[in-house]
């Protein structure tokens, strides 16, 4: 309980230390975090991405539009690749299933390129950023109410 | 007492397929068989009573009561059993179809004396049946069989038909297939659709990380075969018009493209060189290009590839989504859903492009519009509020029919006489688990009567039914 409490705060620290210093490569920032490895995510990984930046934004039904909560977390993540230069990711664009296959396949990929879009907008190069839509095939929430879909209308970042 | 003339016919008459399907071609041939010699010449079917033949109208609210007696009924051994598992096969078919009453099973009636005689018609009549079938197997060496069949009018005491079919035994079923398929022909006028096969997608595996794989099976769900393996995600596989080949989406490699399927040898081989992702892809009635869906920017746009040259053309450029085409019969026209006026509707414009005029104007969005093989009906996905619906209309969109809804109905595709549609139906998760959920297939009228369950060994999506063989 207490080690997952600490994790993340010890992360933080990390990241901070390396925002004050972006020349710092990641290579030297995970070798000194033989203490880290302990205390939380390796820096510049996925788990980092997860409980640090968050890893996914979300939509309204059938819209592709970011809202200012979704724009905030492309912000972090644009801020945190920027850190990690090394980086590739994925962004993967999922719907609910309340729509026909087909038609999802293409909505997912619309809300896939609006999540890259924005992060090339904030100066992530574009060629370390690919996309792909699973449309309602990989859901995130296996229920079926409002709940459940509301999470699965997403465009999910993974390191690659 | 086989009499009568008999007559030798192509194989492409009797719908065995040229072509290689999966268990290799059945390679058989057909002769017809004449009325037997002990046939009395008959009086004027008005004069003896009401003929079986009758049109599909008519049956749907009447089915015809047809019996179908073991084949060589009484006959022991290998023969005796392949006569009743035949005769079972085609009163499955024909039960299933909805327009058949099948009735005098297992020798509740005397049927006649050795097969080839004329029946005792008065026993048949007697319990009710209009038409009947007789016929008979025996081994034709080499792990062959001959199947002779015929059937008979009851009431005005006719021959209807008369074949032997004779072929691979290890082909029995398709043989009952083409048996029911020629009985559905001869009495309702119009082509069946039992010597038919279903490629579908089966699904294992919770929700978030389902194992999909393409699966392929008779239309009665027998000989239900995997064809990819499950390391990748595969959607939306449809039938060449030789029914050799399927198209379908693959991730393979990450990469979701729209490949081809060799049925003959496994094969596979992408579509087409495209940035974006390719999807929905449907041949055209010919089998010489394919249509499907590329992304581009923030939507799709429909193209069409020539499968012997490999060059493409773009039928669309709306920047809208624009999916799911599907050719009419002639292959004049293309219809396809597109969100260009805001949400979802179906749209048709000419098979070389331009000018798309909608023609969907009911409550909801529409959306995976699929032609008739008899050009006459567009069935389509209907999605309004929390109710999903599998409907009909017009190709000019008017006359709209629902034909069954629930919460998730999806994908409708024609059995290629028109008739019957297939389509898929999940059942929503109880609790957060995925409890509860189900995707199973699902086969109805077009008028909306006689819905089935299309039995598959595991959860099935993405149905599409096969042509009858050329």
């Amino acid at each position: 309980m207490n080690a997952k409490m600490m994790a993340p705060l010890a992360a933080l620290a990390l990241l901070a230390a390396c925002s004050s210093n972006p020349e710092t490569p990641a290579a030297t920032t995970s070798g000194t975090g033989a203490s880290a490895s302990t205390a939380g995510p390796v820096p510049g990984s996925q788990e980092d991405l997860v409980a640090n930046v968050g890893d996914r934004v979300f939509f309204a039904f059938d819209s592709s539009q970011l809202s200012g909560e979704a724009r905030s977390t492309l912000d972090r993540q644009s801020g945190w690749l920027g850190r990690y230069p090394q980086v590739s990711v994925q962004v993967a664009g999922n719907t609910d299933d309340r729509g026909t296959e087909e038609y999802n396949l293409a909505l997912g990929q619309r809300r896939a390129n609006a999540a890259r879009d924005y992060l090339v907008a904030r100066g992530v190069n574009s060629s370390r950023i690919s996309t792909i839509s699973y449309g309602k095939d990989r859901p995130t929430a296996l229920g079926d109410n409002e709940e459940a879909w509301a999470q699965n209308r997403n465009a999910i970042t993974s390191v690659r | 007492m086989m009499t009568g003339e008999t007559k030798m016919i192509g194989p492409r008459s009797v719908a065995f397929g040229r072509r290689g399907l999966i268990a290799g071609g059945l390679a058989g041939t057909a002769a017809l068989l004449g009325a037997p010699a002990g046939l009395r010449a008959q009086p004027a079917p008005a004069a003896s009573g009401q003929s079986a033949v009758i049109d599909v109208n008519r049956a749907r609210t009447e089915p015809i009561p047809i019996a179908i007696p073991d084949l060589g009924a009484g006959a022991g051994g290998e023969a005796g059993r392949l006569g009743h598992d035949i005769a079972q096969v085609v009163t499955d078919d024909l039960a299933r179809s909805g327009l058949f009453r099948p009735i005098g099973q297992a020798g509740s009636v005397q049927a006649s004396g050795p097969a080839g005689d004329v029946p005792n018609f008065s026993s048949w009549r007697a319990i009710g049946a209009q038409a009947l079938v007789t016929g008979k197997v025996e081994g034709a060496g080499g792990g062959s069989v001959r199947v002779e069949f015929r059937l008979w009018d009851v009431l005005p005491q006719q021959q209807i038909q008369g074949t032997a079919y004779t072929a691979t035994q290890s082909n029995w079923r398709r043989i009952a297939h083409i048996i029911a398929d020629v009985i559905y022909e001869r009495l309702l006028g119009e082509k069946g659709y039992f010597d038919t096969r279903i490629v579908y997608v089966a699904g294992t595996g919770p929700r978030d990380r389902r194992v999909k794989r393409l699966a392929i099976m008779d239309q009665d769900s027998a000989n239900n075969r995997i064809l990819t393996d499950g390391s990748y995600l595969v959607l939306t596989p449809r039938f060449h018009p030789t029914r050799d080949q399927i198209a379908f989406m693959s991730y393979a490699r990450n990469r979701p493209r729209v490949y081809l399927f060799d049925l003959g040898s496994g094969r596979q081989q992408v579509l087409g060189e495209f940035d974006g992702m390719t999807f929905a892809p449907r041949f055209s009635p010919d089998g010489s290009h394919v249509i499907m869906s590329v992304t581009r920017g923030g939507g799709s746009d429909i193209v069409v590839v020539d499968l012997a040259s490999h060059s493409e053309r773009r039928l669309t450029n709306s920047g809208a989504i624009d999916t799911s085409p599907c050719y009419s019969p002639d292959g004049s026209q293309i219809v396809f859903n597109s969100d260009r006026g805001g949400d979802q509707q179906l749209y048709i414009m000419g098979a070389g492009g331009g000018g798309a005029r909608r023609i969907s104007f009911g409550r909801g969005r529409y959306a995976t519009p699929v032609w008739s093989p008899r050009g006459d009906l567009i069935a389509f996905t209907r999605l309004s509020g929390s109710t999903f619906s599998i409907g009909v209309m017009n190709p000019d969109g008017s006359g709209e029919r629902i034909l069954s809804e629930s919460f998730s109905v999806e994908g409708p595709t024609f059995a290629p006489n028109g008739r019957v549609l297939m389509f898929w139906r999940e059942t929503p998760a109880r609790d957060s688990r995925g409890g509860g959920y189900s995707s199973r297939l699902v086969s109805i009228d077009i008028t909306g009567f006689n819905e089935r369950p299309v039995p598959t060994p595991t959860d099935a999506s993405d149905p599409a039914w096969s042509p009858l063989a050329g």
